[in-house]
């Protein structure tokens, strides 16, 4: 494979766009489940929810605000191809370079305070990022950036089952992590589920469940069909829209597994609110 | 779904006593943000016995830290923030005067049976549609705490500001009524 040469500066940049544009624009996959859910609600409080958040999708995009005031901590995968070099200076630094630069010039708000128990001092340009690096084949650059609010995170849970308890156990955990947060992470969320690994990666999983399009299954067939299951599930609840009660209370369940310690059945789940942003640039 | 109901400055546990779960409202007048670390500081402040930044008597707090305003804005996007996180400093604030709160999401029992005590309301805004819910909002001035950045105490002139009763002044509360309604 040719190497291929990328300049530390584009990469600041691409962060850069990308991080106004998950502020401002709401993924058209996202959008679509949104719109589908606004057809079938059967709540009449729920649909006025779900008509606020359509005209908020519109005014956000061509006024060019922020969809969501909490324009989130920023958590960035990137996929580096091992034939990549990067000049002119640091990847790391690149990236938090453009999420600094598109916070302070685009008006993102700041949410980041310095450490988490004392004074909680804000850091002034919403860094630092959250990165997960994989070293990948080939010679590209894939950033893959989600913002992600306060609100949903914090509903997020980490179950270490034993084997014996099974698939029964999951449904459960899933189902009640989902209805314990009721209308907290600005539900319909977006359910993302990591079954396997240890458990700091079965929550890393989780997020990188919610980076799929919206909707899109598992491609194993088992796992498609729990996604299906759980979702039918968790909509049967009732919490609906902003926990007012109706029939939406997710848009989406996503799982991904990975294989695990015989002794150990890790889930991790992460909720995303209905701003669910995610966006992607592969340079 | 029922007439949307204006409430207009002054608030008041009278004016607010026909309010019933379900209602549709639009807001006008003054309103205040705070969140988390102001709220801890006017409970300091409240054990302090010190005076409040701004008359709690009559008044309705916002949870919002809004995103900074762009030039020629009186604001950036400002929707609600997660109101339970507020559940331990609401009784305090309610004893002191408080009687309006716009939020999102669920409170706790305590919260609920201090709003009865005082006929206070508890307001829903859509959570995550800060973009439509800042076009209601004309004036906007830091009246304390600046050094918080967005979580700074703000004084907001808010324009048929649309929200809905999620707890009522007998404490009815949409939380657990419509989910129940709506459970398979």
């Amino acid at each position: 494979m040719e190497q291929k040469t990328i300049y530390a500066s584009d990469i600041s940049e691409a962060v850069e766009s990308l991080c106004v544009s998950a502020a401002f624009d709401l993924p058209e996959d996202v959008q679509a489940s949104l719109e589908r859910a606004r057809q079938r609600e059967a709540s009449e409080l729920g649909r006025w929810a779900l008509d606020k958040i359509a005209a908020n999708t519109t005014i956000a995009h061509e006024e060019r605000m922020p969809l969501c005031q909490d324009t989130g901590l920023v958590l960035v995968f990137v996929e580096l191809g091992q034939d990549v070099r990067i000049v002119d200076g640091r990847l790391d630094d690149a990236i938090q370079k453009g999420v600094a630069k598109a916070y302070k010039d685009a008006y993102l708000r700041k949410s980041l305070v310095d450490e988490p128990l004392f004074e909680r001092v804000n850091t002034q340009d919403n860094t630092p990022a959250i990165i997960h690096y994989r070293v990948v084949a080939g010679n590209e650059l894939k950033i893959t950036l989600m913002p992600k609010g306060g609100g949903s995170e914090n509903m997020s849970a980490l179950a270490m089952l034993k084997p014996a308890q099974g698939i029964e156990a999951v449904k459960d955990f899933v189902y009640n992590t989902v209805v314990n947060a009721g209308g907290n992470p600005c539900p319909p969320t977006i359910v993302g589920v990591g079954i396997g690994g240890n458990s700091e990666y079965a929550l890393e999983l989780s997020k990188i469940a919610l980076a799929r399009p919206a909707g899109q299954s598992n491609p194993n067939e088992a796992y498609a069909e729990l996604e299906k299951e759980l979702l039918e599930r968790i909509n049967a609840s009732g919490i609906g829209p902003q926990g007012f009660g109706g029939t939406t209370t997710a848009l989406a369940v996503h799982i991904e597994y990975f294989p695990t310690h015989i002794a150990m059945l890790p889930v991790g789940v992460s909720l995303n609110c209905h701003v669910a942003r995610h966006k992607q640039v592969v340079l | 779904m029922s007439d949307i109901i204006k409430l207009t400055e002054p608030f008041s546990p009278e004016a607010f006593s026909g309010l019933h779960m379900g209602d549709m409202v639009e807001i006008t007048g003054t309103i205040y943000t705070a969140r988390d670390a102001a709220h801890k500081r006017l409970i300091d402040a409240l054990e302090a016995r010190q005076g409040l930044p701004f008359e709690i008597a009559g008044s309705i707090i916002y949870y919002a830290g809004p995103s900074p305003a762009k030039p020629g804005s009186p604001i950036g996007s400002c929707g609600p923030t997660t109101s339970g996180r507020m559940d331990a400093y609401t009784p305090a604030l309610l004893d002191a005067g408080l009687i309006g709160m716009v939020g999102k999401g669920p409170r706790s029992h305590e919260v609920i049976e201090a709003m009865k005590k005082h006929g206070a309301v508890y307001f829903a805004a859509v959570g995550g549609a800060a973009a439509l819910t800042a076009q209601s909002i004309f004036e906007a001035e830091i009246v304390a705490y600046e050094d918080l950045g967005p979580e700074a105490i703000r004084r907001l002139k808010v324009i048929n500001y649309p929200c809905m009763v999620a707890i009522d002044p007998s404490g009815h509360n949409i939380y657990e009524e419509g989910p129940r309604r709506f459970a398979q």
